[in-house]
Formats: structure tokens, sequence, C-alpha cells
């Protein structure tokens, strides 16, 4: 076998990819590398400091809270997200004009801009003229998100259901079509239950889409901002400061260029290790 | 366990079918009615598209029939789930439950019903046996090939002790060649062992005839004939059954029939319709011979010219394209035999030729 490539032309063809990745990725990327191991001082001077930024993250009480209420957070979401979007997706209708109704109906807060979904429900939580403020209060419970930290938890909670669960729902109402009908109709004679046709053909054909769906929520959850900051701005006091909101106020607030860079590092690598960790895990069985 | 007994059975697969009279493409299924004896092998056969998946659902109630009613015994099941019925259903595609083992898949049934574990578990044992799957009870159902998922869709089938009749939906589609053949002897052999009613449907004349005691042959929603193999080969009721059936099918010739009744074509004349005339749509206008019994004939009889076109050797007969005409007639010949060169005269065995009205045949004097 002629194992030499003469021709090596068609490297140029993969140029304008690498080019792109380049500039929207590895150059910012070290740019932030750089960042994290020197400290910056006016007039563009810089100091080398080895990994004083790393370890002084990674001691802070600030920096370990912040981590707590992001695990927190999206622990929560896709508690709620995934049995949720399963469920809707179940319960949806497989034929005639109601597929289309609920298509669209859950595409829908997809579609909506982030900062838009924030500021809508800023307004709605309100509690003296927002519907669902005023609705708690007259159903008797003080909820004044502004300043109680359990009420702005259950709001942020309930803004990114809303907003997501769709996600979820989709994903499976798909894997659901693909499906084939044998495995209903010999269910059926098998004299299967409805919860034995759950677990037994449902779940998992839907491993996979289920695989995806909680791995895309894992991220993005993790790397919630918008929404967030327009809706609560971290708050009250720093109830809702999860990790990005929190890197935003040292990079851009405090100025602290070292540490939020380090920061930005640690927490990229804590998605990464996470995703890849899940993804081994769930993928394990098939590799055999 | 029981008859199956299907009563002027019709079938639209639209909310608001018009009547069959007016518009017979919304009807599946266009009134059957049809008696299967407990402990047969049955066969149902016709081209894609015929009404033999949509019967076979009907069956296993998978589908609830627009018309008529479904009898096994005594008891009209029309109305029950497919789980209330006692029916075994085996599918095209195999289907296995692939995160249980295949034990779990053959007591899934069972355990369904609420059958103590104890009974399952002797009841899986003695199915796997008869299916040679003993030896992979503990390993997980997905890693099987087809004709292991295969034989476990029919497993799940035959576990159950009250199964009255087992159904197969093309079985063989998806299993390799070299192993449909022993597929289909294993099929044949658990029917003698097991007794139970088997429903075969399928569109290959070769599976249905070797798997069957009785083949039900469809078209267009309709049955066009139900008999033994070797009725439908020496006498089909239906043109459609005379080509379907047998390779190469039966030769279909146009021909004239006179008032006595005698049908000629070429000129000559071939058959004798009884009475003068008969059947459905009156005389006859096609007559019907098999391959089979087309024979040259010997030196000095009389019989229908021809000019020879083409041979094929078929291994221990050969093929013989012989025109007339417009008209190709194929004659199957022992190999050795004589065969004329270029010219020759055909005749054609009158005991088994058949004159068709309409495409259904008319009763002959000779046939």
């Amino acid at each position: 076998m002629n194992t030499r490539t003469p021709n090596q032309k068609a490297w140029w063809l993969v140029m304008p990819v690498v080019a792109l990745v380049a500039f929207n990725a590895v150059i910012p990327l070290m740019a932030v590398v750089n960042y994290s191991v020197q400290e910056t001082f006016g007039n563009n001077q810089f100091f080398f400091e080895g990994v004083r930024w790393f370890q002084e993250v990674m001691q802070s009480a600030r920096f370990r809270e912040a981590l707590q209420r992001q695990l927190l957070f999206t622990a929560i979401i896709l508690a709620i997200q995934i049995p949720l979007g399963v469920a809707i997706a179940l319960a949806m209708p497989r034929k005639g004009i109601g597929v289309s109704v609920c298509l669209v109906l859950m595409a829908m807060p997809l579609l909506i801009p982030y900062n838009v979904v924030g500021a809508m429900w800023n307004i709605f939580a309100l509690p003296d003229i927002g519907l669902m403020g005023r609705g708690l209060n007259a159903l008797g419970w003080e909820f004044n998100y502004t300043r109680q930290p359990f009420a702005a938890w259950v709001t942020l909670v309930a803004m990114d259901v809303w907003h997501w669960t769709s996600l979820v729902v989709l994903l499976t109402y798909a894997g659901l079509s693909a499906i084939p009908d044998a495995y209903y109709q010999a269910a059926r004679i098998d004299g299967a239950s409805r919860w034995a046709i759950f677990r037994h053909i449902q779940l998992p054909k839907l491993k996979h889409v289920l695989l995806i769906a909680v791995l895309l929520r894992f991220m993005d959850s993790f790397m919630i901002y918008t929404e967030a900051v327009v809706l609560t701005g971290g708050g009250p006091g720093n109830a809702t400061t999860l990790l990005s909101i929190d890197l935003v106020k040292i990079a851009l607030g405090q100025f602290d260029l070292g540490p939020a860079a380090a920061m930005s590092l640690i927490y990229f690598l804590i998605i990464l290790l996470l995703s890849w960790l899940f993804y081994t895990v769930m993928t394990k069985d098939e590799q055999k | 366990m029981a008859l199956i007994h299907l009563e002027q059975l019709r079938h639209s697969y639209l909310a608001r079918p018009r009547p069959e009279a007016e518009a017979p493409a919304d009807w599946a299924l266009r009134g059957l009615d049809l008696k299967w004896a407990d402990g047969g092998a049955y066969a149902l056969l016709g081209p894609s598209g015929c009404g033999k998946t949509t019967l076979l659902n009907l069956i296993s109630g998978l589908l609830r029939p627009t018309e008529g009613r479904i009898l096994f015994g005594s008891r009209d099941v029309t109305a029950l789930e497919p789980g209330e019925r006692n029916i075994a259903q085996v599918f095209q595609f195999p289907v296995v439950y692939d995160t249980m083992s295949v034990y779990d898949n053959l007591a899934f049934p069972l355990r369904n019903r609420g059958i103590a574990e104890a009974d399952v578990n002797k009841r899986v044992h003695e199915i796997a046996a008869l299916l040679d799957l003993e030896e992979r009870l503990a390993t997980r159902a997905a890693g099987l090939t087809a004709d292991g998922k295969q034989k476990i869709s029919l497993g799940r089938g035959l576990v159950r002790s009250d199964v009255a009749a087992i159904l197969f939906d093309e079985p063989l589609t998806v299993i390799d060649p070299h192993l449909k053949w022993r597929l289909r002897s294993k099929l044949k052999e658990l029917h003698q062992r097991v007794g139970v009613t088997m429903i075969y449907v399928t569109h290959d004349q070769t599976e249905a005839l070797t798997f069957a005691d009785q083949v039900v042959v469809m078209l267009e929603g309709q049955v066009v004939q139900a008999g033994t193999p070797v009725e439908l080969f020496e006498r089909p009721r239906h043109t459609f059954v005379g080509h379907f059936i047998g390779s190469p099918g039966m030769n279909l010739l146009p021909c004239e029939t006179d008032a006595a009744g005698l049908a000629r074509f070429g000129g000559v004349a071939l058959a004798q319709v009884k009475g003068g005339r008969g059947g459905q749509g009156g005389r006859g206008n096609q007559i019907g011979v098999r391959p089979e019994y087309v024979r040259f004939a010997a030196a000095g009889e009389g019989g229908l010219p021809v000019r020879i076109e083409r041979v094929s050797d078929v291994g221990r007969h050969r093929i013989v394209d012989a025109r007339h005409g417009e008209h190709l007639i194929k004659a199957l010949v022992a190999e050795g035999a004589p065969l004329p060169e270029g010219e020759g005269v055909l005749v054609f065995d009158p005991a088994h030729t058949h004159v068709y009205a309409d495409g259904w045949r008319v009763e002959t004097e000779q046939a």
C-alpha cells in the first residue's frame, strides 16, 4: 500500500474553517489564558504571576458559594425539565391538526430573545403590577422576589422551566415518533400495561435523545446569564448570583482581569469535565 | 383450542367510507367469510396491498373491523383488546424488548398476566428448549441476530399456554436467505409438535405452499380462492391464482366459445364448457393451462402450431417459449426429452385446460 500522500492541496479547503475557529474560539481563549497568569496594570503593563489567580479563586468562599448556587440551580431545573418534558411529549397527539398546534406552541418560548424572557418574567412576577406576583399575594403568599431569596429562586426556576422545557419536549417527541408501530402492537398483544410500555419500549428507545437533552440543558443552564441578570441581577443580596453573573461582576465590575480569567478557565473546565463524565457513563454499555 | 370464524368481515381505513358498490377503493377488505379449524396451518397469500396484513391485524385485534364479526369458537371477540384475545403475532421486523434479557423477553407476556414466577420459569425454559434458545437465556436480547430476535418474538407467543392462534406477518422478510429455510422448517416442526393454529401472511408462494395445509389467496380485499396447495395448482378458480402461483405461471390465452360451448384458440378446439355456457360472466373468454401440462405433439398428432423462440434450462426442466401469432405460450419440457427445431405443434392436456369468464373459472366437461 502506498502510504505517501502525493498531493497536499486539500488542506487549502480546510483553511476557511481553521481560520474561523481560530478567530472565534482559539485566539480569544488563549487571550484569557494569557490574562489568567498575569497581573495587569494601566498603560498595558503586565507582570507574570504564575498560578496565583487560580489559587486565589479556588480558595475563595465567594467562588465556592457561586459554584454551589450554580450546581443547585442546574440540578433543580434538570430534575424538573427532563421528567416534565418527557411527560408533555407523551401526552402530545400523534396525528391530526393537534400535532402542528402543539409543535408551534412548544416552539414559541424557544424563539423569544433571552433578555426579553428575563424582562417578561421580571414584570410578570412583580408583586405590585405583575400578574403572577399579584396573584400569589392575593392567594395569601407574601411574595416579593426583589426582597426574598426564596421567592427569587422560585421565579428564576419557573422562568427557566417555561423557557426551556420545550426543548426537551421537542427532542423527546422526535424520539417517540421514531419508534416503529410494531413495538406498540407487540406490547398490546403481550398485554403490557401503559407503564410497562413506557419502561420497556419508550424509555430505552429514548435513551439517546434524552442523553442529548440532558447534555444541552446541563451546559445551557450552567452558563445561564442574560435571563437571570435581567430578572434578578443576582439579588437579593447575592442569593441568585450564579457563576456567570459573578464572573461578570469580577471582570467588568471590579476589573480584576487576572482572577476573572482564571475563574473563566475553571468554569470552562468544570463544564467540560461534567459533560464528559456524564456522556461516558451513559454510553458505557455501547462501547463494549 | 378454537375454530376461528370470520363473518362478513369488511374494513376501511377511512372514517366515512363510501358504499362498496360505488367506491371499492375505499375498502381494504370487502366482505370476507372464512372458517379456520383448530390446529391448522394456514397461509394468506397475495400481492402487496391486497389486504392480508389488514386481515391479520383484525384477527389479532390491533384493528377493529368496520363491519362484520370475528368468532373464536362460539365467543365473539370483535370488540376485545388484543391482550384479551388468545392470539400471538409475529411481525415483519422482529420486535424484542432491547433492555431485557432473552429470559425476561419470554417471561414478559406471562408476567403481564400476573402468572406466578415459578410457573413463568418452567414455561420459559420449556419454550426456550423448543426454540434452541436455552444457552442464550441470560444474554441481552438486543445483541441477537435477526433470526434469533424473530425466534424470541415467536417464543413470546408460544409461551402463553392459552394461545389459540399464532399470526405471522411476513416473518422471514429480514432474515438472511440461508437462515430463512432453517427458520421455515423450524416453524413447520413447531406446528407439528405444539399443534397450535398458525396463520402465515406472505407474498412469497414458496413460503405459503411449503408451510400451509390451506392457502387463502387474496386480491384487492377479497378472497379469490382458498384451498390446498394442490387445488390451487391444479384448479385455479381465478386467472390471478393461475399466474400468481406456479413458476412460471399459467398460460392465459384469449379464446372464442361457440353456442355449443366449445372453446377455441387459434382455430383449435381446446375445451368444452359444461352445458354450453356457464360460470359467472357467461361463456368464457380465456383459456388457462399450466406450462406443466403443455407438451409437444408426437408425429402425426394434431395441435397448435407454434414457433419456438427460446429455451431456458432450469435444472430438471427446460422452459420453452413458443409463439403462436402474437401470443407467447410457455411449456415445461423434461430434461433430455426430444424438442423439435424451430417449428412445432403443442398439445394441451385436456384434463388440465381451464376456461375462464371475466377472470373466473367456468366448469368444463373434461376438467
